[in-house]
């Protein structure tokens, strides 16, 4: 999924400042209606939940003292960045959570709509929202319990604006998990020449490997941003079995635990977004 | 499924076609219905609380199940090493009972709507697509609409939830009918063995119910059948204690080559040999407990789809010979309830393909392999021939002697 940025000084329209890619925009707006194909082009998203929302549900469990199994996410205040259709906040609102769901993609957020609205449990429990994760801080102060961004920090063009986005959206120790790719020579040749030339796991042009994360930068990122990492898992997707699996290694897909620091100090933080150089920022992130 | 704990806030809804079933006590005479649970049975039914119920109404242990050839000596018999059940004789009221119990426990999240006829379904496109609910519609007759993530067709053999789901099932019905019908035995006894008896004509199997009363079934062909429903009930007597002790079918050729066998496997397995009982001799018969019903055998080629999943015989119908028909379905019930468990605590879409393939290979894998072997018996055994009859023979005394083959029976 996307999340994607836009240094917008007044909203809602963008200056040519925004660093809003109209390119991986209009990628995603193509698929927009494919999103709830589990055999079409988002499987390998729909069979990550196997593993993704077992790691989130475990991990808020394996935090908290008293949970109702039945309901083990219930009263949970849980924030989808880049939720797309609505693929992760569906699961985790089954579970029990109040799940908020944000893309800047109006598409997505309408199929990701149209879609909860035949469940009665799950139409109370999601609310969608087509923005940016910038637009709703303001609002959303220390609003959330967790953090989910899968499969979006790849597709983000300041990393470190959006960690601390997330961060002040969060509450003290709530959960950041974050899933994405690493920038290595597996990760390309696996990632991007197989899974999306030649065998379309990935729909084409959907990766930049140069836009990919390796977990040391994200991870000092977190750090130095409040955070503290608890958890880095690698994943691997089987593409003949059409399943993932936990790996040793953070070679390829990887999956991060992190939570924000209870102290209520946001030393650097303003309310109004960060300035222009924050363009060239980006630029230099894409060397490799 | 109600007592799942991660199906805590679900809602299930059971339609059946008859009324509702329960008793305190069970009326004195049994039912001609009754059913072989086996072990992996009793614990499905005791993790939903159900069992208790059937052990204070009714039920029959039994340790030992003899089971032999009417055209040679050839005998297999099957009991535990430890002194424990092998398996029980529960009428099917009872079991109805029982769970009718248990659902009432749980009303809270399953509601039954007895005496309810499904007139109609309506499937969802696998692909979202417009504005037509993605689930499936069911409509019952008496015009309530119901709107569900996933539909379990669970009604029997002739299934209008696979046939209006357009899956193809594989069927054959045997020229045979099964007889049934409640016996009293002439002397009280032990009655902890089930007896089985392969004649030419179909097997006759007599299944404990009480020390003094016994079950009877006996597939046989349509004719016979309903020769015997129409005979006086002295005449029925006859037919069942000649069925079980006459030899009338039996050659000395084959006789001496079982024989044969027989020694060569003492001399290699001492204990490889068992004693044949005799099974005990019917004096009456209930007076309207005779019925009969016809058989056949039916495998549907996909267990699901999406929204949709068969069990029991609606998946799969087999023959009553190896008295493991409800025992499928019951391990069907295990199967699918441990996916959509694991199902509900991933948040997943309940409906979801994904999870029902896993259960519908894993129950495949199980229960092809025990509906091919049931057809084959019943069909090997429904011949006189002379090469089947010995190649049957030795078969029957090898596998006796080979322990390890016959605890995977």
């Amino acid at each position: 999924q996307l999340a994607l940025f836009r240094f917008t000084v007044n909203r809602p329209f963008s200056t040519s400042h925004s660093s809003v890619d109209s390119k991986e925009m209009k990628k995603f707006q193509l698929l927009a209606h494919k999103w709830w194909d589990e055999e079409g082009e988002y499987a390998a998203l729909h069979s990550m939940n196997d593993i993704r929302v077992p790691f989130i549900r475990d991990t808020l469990l394996s935090m908290s003292s008293n949970y109702h199994l039945g309901n083990p996410l219930s009263g949970i205040k849980i924030l989808d960045v880049g939720c797309g259709g609505g693929l992760l906040s569906e699961p985790l609102g089954r579970l029990g959570a109040s799940v908020t769901g944000i893309d800047p993609v109006e598409d997505n957020i309408r199929t990701a709509d149209r879609h909860k609205s035949f469940d009665p449990v799950l139409a109370k429990r999601i609310q969608y929202k087509s923005s940016s994760l910038e637009e709703i801080v303001e609002e959303s102060m220390e609003t959330f319990d967790v953090i989910v961004a899968s499969e979006v920090v790849e597709h983000v063009a300041d990393l470190e604006t959006f960690i601390k986005c997330c961060s002040q959206v969060l509450k003290p120790e709530g959960s950041l998990f974050i899933t994405t790719i690493n920038r290595t020579q597996l990760s390309y040749v696996l990632g991007i020449v197989i899974a999306e030339k030649i065998m379309g796991i990935v729909p084409e042009g959907t990766h930049e490997w140069e836009k990919f994360v390796p977990p040391e930068e994200l991870e000092h990122l977190l750090e130095s941003n409040g955070f503290s990492v608890k958890t880095v898992n690698g994943m691997l997707y089987n593409p003949l079995s059409g399943s993932w699996s936990w790996m040793e290694s953070t070679s390829l897909n990887y999956a991060v635990h992190a939570v924000k620091c209870g102290a209520r100090a946001q030393s650097h933080t303003t309310d109004s977004p960060p300035e222009t150089d924050s363009q060239q920022r980006s630029a230099t992130a894409g060397t490799a | 499924l109600g007592h799942d704990i991660h199906f805590y806030d679900k809602k299930i809804a059971l339609l059946e076609a008859g009324p509702r079933k329960e008793y305190d006590h069970m009326p004195d005479s049994y039912s001609n219905r009754v059913s072989s649970i086996s072990p992996g049975s009793v614990t499905l039914l005791r993790s939903c609380g159900a069992w208790d119920h059937v052990c204070s109404l009714r039920l029959k242990p039994f340790r030992r199940m003899q089971v032999w050839d009417a055209c040679s000596e050839a005998m297999i018999v099957f009991e535990k090493d430890d002194l424990d059940d092998m398996g029980y004789i529960v009428e099917n009221d009872v079991i109805m009972s029982a769970l009718t119990k248990q659902l009432d426990a749980v009303a809270a999240r399953v509601e039954v709507f007895y005496k309810s006829k499904a007139v109609g379904y309506t499937w969802p496109l696998p692909s979202q697509s417009c504005d037509t609910s993605p689930w499936v519609q069911v409509e019952l007759a008496d015009g309530r609409r119901l709107h569900t993530k996933l539909l379990i067709g669970a009604d029997g053999h002739n299934s209008v939830v696979r046939k209006k789901a357009e899956i193809k099932n594989i069927e054959h019905q045997y020229d045979q009918s099964a007889v049934v019908a409640t016996l009293h035995l002439s002397e009280a006894t032990d009655n902890n063995v089930a007896w089985q008896r392969f004649l030419p004509t179909g097997p006759i199997a007599l299944l404990p119910l009480s020390d003094t009363a016994s079950s009877l079934v006996w597939s046989t062909s349509h004719d016979h059948a309903s020769e015997l429903l129409a005979m006086d009930e002295e005449g029925f007597v006859d037919s069942i204690n000649s069925a079980f002790w006459s030899n009338v079918n039996h050659s000395d050729f084959i006789d001496t080559a079982g024989a044969m066998f027989r020694s060569a496997i003492s001399l290699l397995k001492p204990s490889g040999t068992a004693v044949r009982q005799l099974p005990p001799s019917v004096a009456k018969v209930d007076p309207e407990s005779r019925a009969m019903f016809p058989l056949g055998m039916g495998h549907a080629t996909e267990y699901v789809q999406h929204r949709v999943a068969l069990i029991g015989d609606a998946a799969h119908r087999v023959h009553p010979l190896a008295g493991q028909g409800v025992n499928l379905g019951f391990g069907d019930i295990a199967c699918l309830a441990h996916h959509l468990s694991a199902a509900a605590f991933n948040g997943s879409d309940l409906g979801s393909l994904k999870h029902l393939l896993r259960f519908e290979t894993e129950r495949q894998r199980h229960n092809v392999s025990l509906i091919a072997a049931t057809d084959v018996l019943k069909r090997l055994y429904s011949t006189t021939l002379a090469p089947l009859v010995l190649l049957r023979t030795w078969g029957l005394q090898a596998t006796n002697a080979l322990p390890s083959v016959k605890v995977r029976i």
